[in-house]
């Protein structure tokens, strides 16, 4: 191989090593006091090493190294460009607030042996799929994450529910594998090898690149959630103790991605004009899909992972557009649209890190995941309350954070569309924005509620009342993180610039450079088309809030009258009279997922003189699971029953079987040739 | 036998002559083989079964030995020899001590009869000919006609073997159904060219373990369950006959 070593690429690579070390050091010292310590101190500060050589290998020579493991005439070979660059950023970045956060949150672990062995392994894992460049190893990395994070998800197997999680997910894990594998094997086959670099010379033709590109957006999306093969996501996700949710959630589903992005942009050879469109579409109805059903959950964590759906839909909605307008020919729109979903890639890592931590740091102080036992953090949770807000407030797309400036710039891709020659596209994309924006909506509706029905009223419970502010290691954790959100919303042009090496390799063309334009402004294609200054709306917002503040405090009359509050009618003071998770989604649910979910309301009554209280149940139920998988389960059960009676035949039978098969062959033998 | 080896290797004329010769005994012996196959098929009882079944031992060892002085290979003498004293000696008479000890010399259920059965054995034999013919004909020059139609001799009696397997209910009758594939077996190795003898020898000893293998089970069933109709296993098995 012609590519030589970068002091980078050895550092990921002792990265990995000091993970594996510090895995088995978890597995040795689990039980003993310095466990926590060692493991999660360790690996931050190996993570945030490697965050910063990965940084500065985005705009580094690529640098390649060929291991003598593995498979004996390919060896391991290993490759560091500007895409791996970004996307170690992005898990190092990850793992290292998951490490701060489980110095603290570890403590209150009942079986730390069962998590502590396993979370630099996964951290791991994750640090060595970028940096594969051989199927063979690419393969291994993703099986050894998806191992490791199957190992945490089962980690409090006594808890219902979870062990099932873990089964559902490893099933999926191995679907996604295998359709991965036989995407490897479609690549191979046109040049010969096993290696990236004999793929890219020799890419597949004609159809078989696009059962490639179907194949890794099966392999791909199932790891990532892509709506049918997201069944497992919210099962998994919150099963974990709440950093590695926070990692599956914010980091894994960001290595799905990387992986998709590596076949389909940079193997598969050049896109046909198609190839945008299932893309397009499994991302706008993982958008819609997972934003309605995080807006039907209960449980925290299962709000955020649902979430986590919506976000991967627009990231691969932003992928599915770069596809389009590369094969389109126009190079300026598909690094827009490539940027958009790289810097979303980064943005939703963040954001979904730190809305994980706070709703374990809720776990921690309340016992509970249940919404509808929470309320009222506010005053006893003060930072946890306003790092989550912050965190809500980014994913809900509001500026000046960061995740409007990603989903903006996506929208300014939608809006290019019509540019698009092919019909199909013309139609499609706009169609997918419509979609999105009724997303980003929902997305808005539904974390008013979590922010709401969890930090502000009244508590609902005993447990809730007595809350008090976690840790001062979660606290720091969840607070770099809302730094991260707010400096990326304010200084979006840096992200930018700096994704730009990553765009320029596998679009060929880059986003004009924002360092340039005045003021901090982002322009994604031209001053006269659409600009944004995120620290000048954050200068508005503050300026504009101040001013209501002062004028409020200082100019309006210093008179105080005291009168009882408005209660709605209802002088019943109870906190369970507050409008409850359900309540406050309720419209919601009645207009779009009755159809959907199936959802049903059934309202029992007690009549009049009964001391029995009133009750509504509420069903809801996944279609993919309703349409897809159960179905599917079904038909393999009928088929095992009947195998099973080749269980039972006699030995004659058994002898006849070998007979018919033999004649049945020799007969086909003889009619065929 | 020296004045035969000098015809096959004599003058052009001779040449002729013999390898004529040479085609039509070897076809004589493998066509009386699957002849024996089908008069297995055909008996209901158990002694006659094993005297048929070293009739046909006997034969496969002349067509050995047939092969042996044709393609000039010594070693064949030693498997038609094998086959000799193993197939058509030893096994069939242990065999029949066997059914003596075991009392089962009147009972040979068929489960499907006899008539059907034998339609079935020439829809067999049909089938391989059909099968080897064309098969071999895609090798080309390489096969030549009496190896061909060796082959397809060989895999009529496999089958034929298969057959009686699977259509017969007792196991001492299945044994001899198994062996008689194995004749099939070395019909076929025999007749193509160059098969070692280190195989021939392994292929005997192998049967022979299997014999002793399966005389040791025919007891034990016996002890066990006062019957050697294989029927009875399923039964207790819990099976669905």
């Amino acid at each position: 191989m012609a590519l030589a070593p970068t002091v980078q690429l050895l550092a990921a690579l002792s990265a990995v090593a000091a993970l594996l070390v510090l895995a088995v050091a978890g597995a040795v010292l689990a039980r003993g006091p310095l466990g926590r310590p060692v493991v999660y101190g360790g690996a931050l500060a190996v993570t945030l090493l490697a965050a910063v050589s990965a940084l500065t290998a985005i705009p580094a020579p690529i640098g390649g190294l060929v291991l003598p493991l593995g498979i004996p005439w390919i060896g391991a070979n290993l490759r560091l460009d500007a895409l791996s660059a970004v996307f170690l950023v992005v898990v190092n970045l990850g793992g290292a607030a998951a490490s701060l956060y489980g110095l603290g949150y570890g403590r209150h672990d009942h079986a730390p042996e069962r998590v502590l062995p396993f979370f630099p392994a996964f951290l791991a894992g994750m640090n060595l799929v970028p940096l594969a460049a051989d199927a063979y190893t690419f393969l291994l990395a993703w099986e050894f994450m998806s191992l490791a994070s199957w190992a945490l998800v089962i980690s409090h197997d006594k808890e219902a529910g979870n062990v099932q999680a873990g089964l559902v997910y490893i099933l999926m894990a191995s679907f996604g594998t295998l359709a991965l594998m036989l995407a490897f094997g479609l690549l191979a086959a046109g040049g010969g090898g096993f290696t990236f670099e004999a793929m890219r010379a020799a890419p597949p033709t004609g159809w078989a690149g696009a059962v490639v590109l179907v194949l890794a957006l099966l392999g791909a999306g199932s790891k990532a959630g892509l709506v049918p093969l997201h069944v497992w996501l919210p099962l998994a996700h919150p099963a974990a103790p709440s950093h590695v949710s926070a990692l599956m959630s914010g980091v894994m589903t960001k290595v799905a991605v990387y992986g998709f992005i590596r076949i389909v942009f940079d193997l598969a050879g050049p896109p046909d004009w198609w190839w945008g469109i299932p893309v397009i579409v499994a991302g706008a109805i993982a958008g819609v899909v997972g934003v309605l059903q995080a807006l039907l959950q209960s449980d925290t964590k299962r709000v955020l992972a649902f979430s986590t759906i919506e976000n991967i839909g627009l990231i691969f909605v932003g992928l599915g557009l770069a596809l389009a307008f590369k094969a389109s020919g126009f190079g300026g729109a598909a690094a827009l649209a490539f940027t958009a979903a790289l810097f979303h890639v980064f943005n939703h890592a963040a954001m979904k890190s730190l809305l994980f931590f706070g709703a374990g740091a809720v776990l921690t102080a309340t016992g509970s995941r249940v919404m509808d036992r929470l309320g009222g953090l506010i005053h006893r949770m003060p930072v946890t309350s306003v790092v989550m807000l912050i965190g809500a407030a980014a994913i809900s797309a509001l500026p000046p954070l960061n995740g409007f400036a990603s989903e903006w710039l996506v929208f300014q891709a939608i809006l290019l569309s019509p540019e698009l020659p092919a019909w199909g596209l013309k139609l499609s994309v706009p169609a997918a924005g419509a979609l999105l924006a009724l997303a980003a909506a929902l997305a808005a509706a539904c974390f008013v509620r979590l922010y709401g029905i969890v930090f502000l009223g009244r508590p609902r419970s005993e447990q809730a009342a007595n809350a008090h502010e976690v840790d001062a290691f979660s606290r720091a954790a969840m607070i770099a993180l809302a730094a991260i959100c707010v400096a990326a919303g304010l200084f979006p042009g840096l992200v930018i610039d700096a994704l730009q090496p990553a765009v320029t390799a596998l679009i060929g063309v880059k986003m004009p450079a924002q360092s340039e334009v005045a003021w901090l402004s982002i322009v994604p294609v031209a001053e006269s088309r659409s600009s944004y200054n995120g620290l000048l709306v954050f200068l508005f917002i503050a300026s504009s809030a101040l001013l209501t503040a002062f004028i409020i405090h200082r100019l309006a009359t210093g008179a105080v009258r005291r009168a009882p509050p408005w209660d709605c009618g209802f002088p019943n003071a109870d906190p369970v009279t507050q409008y409850s998770a359900g309540s406050f989604a309720q419209p919601i649910r009645r207009v779009f997922a009755r159809t959907l979910f199936a959802a049903r309301e059934r309202v029992e009554m007690p009549p009049p003189g009964s001391l029995a209280p009133a009750r509504i149940e509420i069903t809801a139920r996944d279609p993919a699971w309703a349409f897809l998988f159960l179905p599917l389960a079904g038909l393999v059960e009928r088929i095992a029953t009947r195998a099973n009676r080749l269980q039972y035949l006699t030995i004659r039978q058994y002898l006849a079987l070998v007979f018919g098969a033999l004649v049945l062959l020799l007969l086909v033998l003889a009619l065929w040739t | 036998m020296d004045r035969t080896l000098e015809i096959a290797h004599g003058t052009p004329l001779d040449a002729a002559l013999s390898a004529s010769l040479v085609f039509d005994v070897a076809h004589l012996f493998a066509g009386a083989l699957v002849l024996i196959s089908f008069l297995m098929l055909y008996q209901d009882r158990l002694y006659a079964l094993l005297k048929v079944f070293a009739l046909q031992a006997v034969v496969l060892s002349l067509s050995v030995g047939w092969q042996a002085l044709a393609q000039d290979a010594p070693h064949l003498y030693v498997t038609a020899a094998i086959a000799l004293v193993f197939k058509a000696v030893v096994i069939p008479l242990a065999l029949a001590r066997m059914v003596a000890r075991l009392g089962i010399h009147r009972q040979v259920e068929t489960v499907v009869s006899i008539g059907p059965t034998m339609l079935a054995g020439i829809a067999l034999v049909a089938l391989s000919l059909v099968v080897m013919l064309k098969a071999t004909a895609a090798v080309g020059g390489a096969a030549d006609a009496l190896a061909r139609e060796d082959l397809a001799f060989a895999l009529s009696v496999v089958l034929l073997g298969l057959l009686m397997m699977v259509t017969r209910r007792n196991a001492v009758s299945q044994v001899i159904g198994f062996m008689s594939l194995e004749n099939g077996l070395i019909l076929a190795a025999t007749g193509a060219k160059g098969m070692p003898l280190v195989v021939e020898i392994s292929v005997a000893f192998s049967v022979l373990i299997a014999l002793i293998v399966i005389g040791i089970f025919l007891f034990r069933i016996r002890e066990r369950f006062d019957t050697v109709d294989v029927d009875a296993l399923d039964r207790f098995r819990g099976g669905r006959a």
